[in-house]
């Protein structure tokens, strides 16, 4: 039992925090700098992160890319792209496309920005994934309303074109990997809220001292601490179980992990808005686009309590 | 990475395995009828090789990697035992701050069972605010003589030694003037009253008074004025819920009640598995840090703060399940208030990972 990263494993983390570091929105007013956002597209194109499991990663290392990447708000596709290759690598499927592919979901394409097709899973009988699927293309059409100010959702546009069928195992698995990318996705954006609200705290002054000395202020960000640590732990879990588990049991890995750091996550994000006072109120603040990750990610393959599985490994 | 048993941790969990099937039904795993036999499990989980694995061969330990406690942690709590005996923190305090001679007398009984200690660190006038104690070690010869009075000592009335913070110097300032001792609980001059807790335990904790007992010179753990370092090495790693060895009984109580209720389980009770699952895969994480020989700083808080927010998870999925109409649910769901208290308040956790983690100036 040894679950530390590896070296490799830190220093693939290390590049992609600079990289959401260096070209990710800063502010609000950043998001709609679309030069920032070409040179930000270009260099993630060139990390070839986006095709990360048909190179042989793990869930893992796609975990600690994907976490570092919402952390940062970078907003051009990567969990869609991600999720895609993986099907396409699980179907043989060598040849890699042209450009990123989104991922298709019900009548959906999620994580769509700039691109032109989308791959998505039908899962055959009632069951997700649990009784194989259906992996198709669909266009990718108009954006819709969403949420997240990060990421483009886009109606499918024309029909679902079969490109092959997923075992069983390979459709849970495949579910459990969307499982870890979508919690990572949670867990990044939590910690840049929390980021955010502690430098907020050591700065902003009242009765003449700066509120991260209130308890009050400080007790709230030391649960958000703890509560980050905890989702730190059942993601990297469930993360290392998408390859190495049963796929069962890599899924339920998956659904405790993300039911609790979407709990926790919320409540990070919402005490970095309260932290932020009026501001943390107003649209120019941050801290409402971490929680719009937050809450976009959560819906995005959602897992309510009651899918919890009580028989504990 | 990987977070399954290497070869040596599945031989040795299959050792335990073996050796529980046999043992582990003749111990109680709570209240009073708990404490009554706490001495004896601990004896015979240490003679049986599976207490104290990771500490030095020299004092009885088998010099384990700490993932081993995990293991042991694990299997206590499947196979229905009592939790692992919790005074790793004292272990470890002694080693840190006392002398070799010390460690040589004392360690080897602390780690195999067969002398019971507890802590007198708290006192009615001094809880949070530890450092206002004022319990006092007067030197008279080549012995100290104690006045004063500790509360809240767990395990007081079974333990032969003591490990007592009293002030030696009350002109120095407050946290300089400290000194900690090894006070033996065998003698006149000490009055040991039990303490009944809220679910009606009366062997779980006790308030110790001190009124003339002595103690030799030589049992002083480390110089005049350094009690202060040895009781932050005690209630850092107290914090810990790997030195603990209570996290595997908090999944057990949570199948327990899975396999027990009717209906579909309540919310707090589904709540309280997914806590307890983070919980079990968090305290992988950090013991396999340990790994990497991190010192030890006040993560131990963080760790702390779950390990709190795991077992009032489980206090209330015990209330919701029947709680009000059964003693024993009744009495897990009123005893996990306490931890929020014990080892330092959820506040004063807060306070530490605020300020020295966070960079807060709380
Ligand atoms: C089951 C159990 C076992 C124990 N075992 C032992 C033992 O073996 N040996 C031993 O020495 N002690 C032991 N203790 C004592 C324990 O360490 C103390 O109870 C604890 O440190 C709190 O001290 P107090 O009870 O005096 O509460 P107080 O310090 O009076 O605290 C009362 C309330 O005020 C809050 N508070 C205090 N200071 C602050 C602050 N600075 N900021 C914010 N809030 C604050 C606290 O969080 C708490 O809610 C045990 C306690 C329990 C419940």
């Amino acid at each position: 039992m040894d679950v530390r990263l590896t070296t490799e494993q830190r220093d693939l983390r290390d590049a992609a925090a600079r990289l959401a570091d260096d070209l990710g929105p800063g502010s609000v007013l950043d998001l709609d700098d679309t030069e920032r956002v070409e040179r930000l597209e270009k260099a993630v194109a060139a990390t070839g992160w986006r095709s990360l499991r048909s190179d042989g990663a793990s869930g893992v290392e796609v975990a600690l890319v994907v976490e570092e990447f919402a952390r940062g708000l970078v907003d051009v596709p990567l969990l869609g792209p991600l999720l895609t290759d993986d099907l396409r690598a699980r179907l043989g499927n060598e040849a890699e496309p042209a450009e990123p592919v989104a991922l298709a979901v019900g009548d959906e394409a999620v994580d769509a920005r700039g691109l032109r097709g989308a791959l998505g899973l039908r899962a055959a009988g009632a069951g997700a994934g649990g009784a194989g699927g259906t992996v198709g293309t669909v266009g990718v059409g108009e954006p819709v309303f969403g949420i997240d100010l990060t990421r483009t959702t886009a109606a499918a546009s024309g029909p679902f074109e079969p490109v092959g069928e997923l075992s069983a195992d390979d459709a849970l698995r495949w579910q459990a990997l969307a499982l870890t990318v979508t919690t990572a996705d949670i867990l990044g954006a939590a910690r840049g809220a929390y980021a955010l609200a502690c430098e907020y705290a050591k700065v902003r002054s009242q009765y003449g001292r700066t509120i991260g000395s209130f308890q009050a202020i400080a007790h709230l960000l030391a649960e958000s601490l703890a509560l980050i640590e905890g989702s730190v732990s059942v993601l990297r879990y469930a993360a290392w179980a998408v390859d190495e588990l049963e796929p069962a049991e890599a899924v339920r890995a998956g659904q405790v992990a993300k039911v609790y750091t979407a709990r926790a996550a919320q409540t990070i994000c919402e005490t970095s808005v309260q932290v932020h006072g009026g501001i943390g109120n107003t649209w120019e603040c941050l801290a409402h686009v971490f929680l719009r990750r937050v809450l976009t990610s959560g819906a995005l393959f959602p897992v309510s309590l009651e899918e919890i599985d009580l028989g504990l490994s | 990475m990987d977070f399954r048993d290497s070869p040596e941790e599945a031989a040795f969990r299959a050792r335990l395995q073996a050796w529980l099937a046999e043992n582990a039904k003749k111990f109680p795993t709570s209240g009073d009828e708990y404490w009554a036999k706490a001495g004896e499990w601990h004896q015979a989980l240490h003679a049986a090789g599976f207490f104290g694995s990771t500490w030095p061969k020299a004092y009885g330990g088998q010099e384990l990697p700490a993932v081993y406690d995990v293991i042991v942690d694990e299997e206590l709590a499947r196979a229905g035992a009592p939790a692992r005996p919790s005074l790793g923190y004292l272990v470890i305090g002694l080693g840190r701050h006392g002398s070799e001679a010390l460690r040589q007398r004392f360690l080897p009984g602390m780690i195999n069972g067969t002398e019971r200690w507890c802590q007198g660190f708290s006192e009615p006038g001094a809880g949070s605010d530890l450092a206002s104690l004022t319990t006092t070690a007067t030197l008279e010869g080549d012995h100290y003589v104690l006045h004063g009075h500790k509360i809240w000592t767990s395990y007081s009335d079974e333990a032969d030694w003591c490990l007592v913070l009293a002030r030696t110097d009350p002109a120095a300032p407050r946290h300089k003037g400290i000194s900690g001792f090894i006070v033996s609980m065998h003698q006149p001059g000490i009055e040991q009253r039990p303490l009944p807790m809220m679910n009606g335990v009366t062997k779980e904790f006790g308030q110790v008074l001190f009124d003339g007992a002595t103690v030799p010179v030589d049992q002083m753990v480390g110089a005049p004025g350094e009690g202060w370092k040895l009781a932050m090495t005690v209630v850092g790693h107290e914090r810990e819920p790997s030195t603990l060895g209570f996290t595997a009984r908090y999944g057990k109580t949570v199948r327990n009640l899975a396999a027990t209720v009717d209906g579909p389980p309540s919310d707090e009770l589904r709540w309280a598995a997914v806590q307890t699952e983070m919980l079990r895969l968090h305290v992988r994480r950090r013991l396999s840090e340990q790994l990497d020989e991190v010192s030890h700083g006040p993560d131990g808080s963080l760790d702390k703060l779950l390990m709190t927010w795991v077992e009032q998870s489980v206090g209330h999925a015990c209330l919701a399940s029947g709680g009000t109409r059964d003693p024993e649910l009744l009495g897990t769901y009123l005893y996990s208030r306490a931890q929020s208290v014990m080892g330092g308040t959820s506040q004063i956790q807060k306070n530490i990972i605020a300020g020295r983690i966070i960079g807060l100036e709380v």
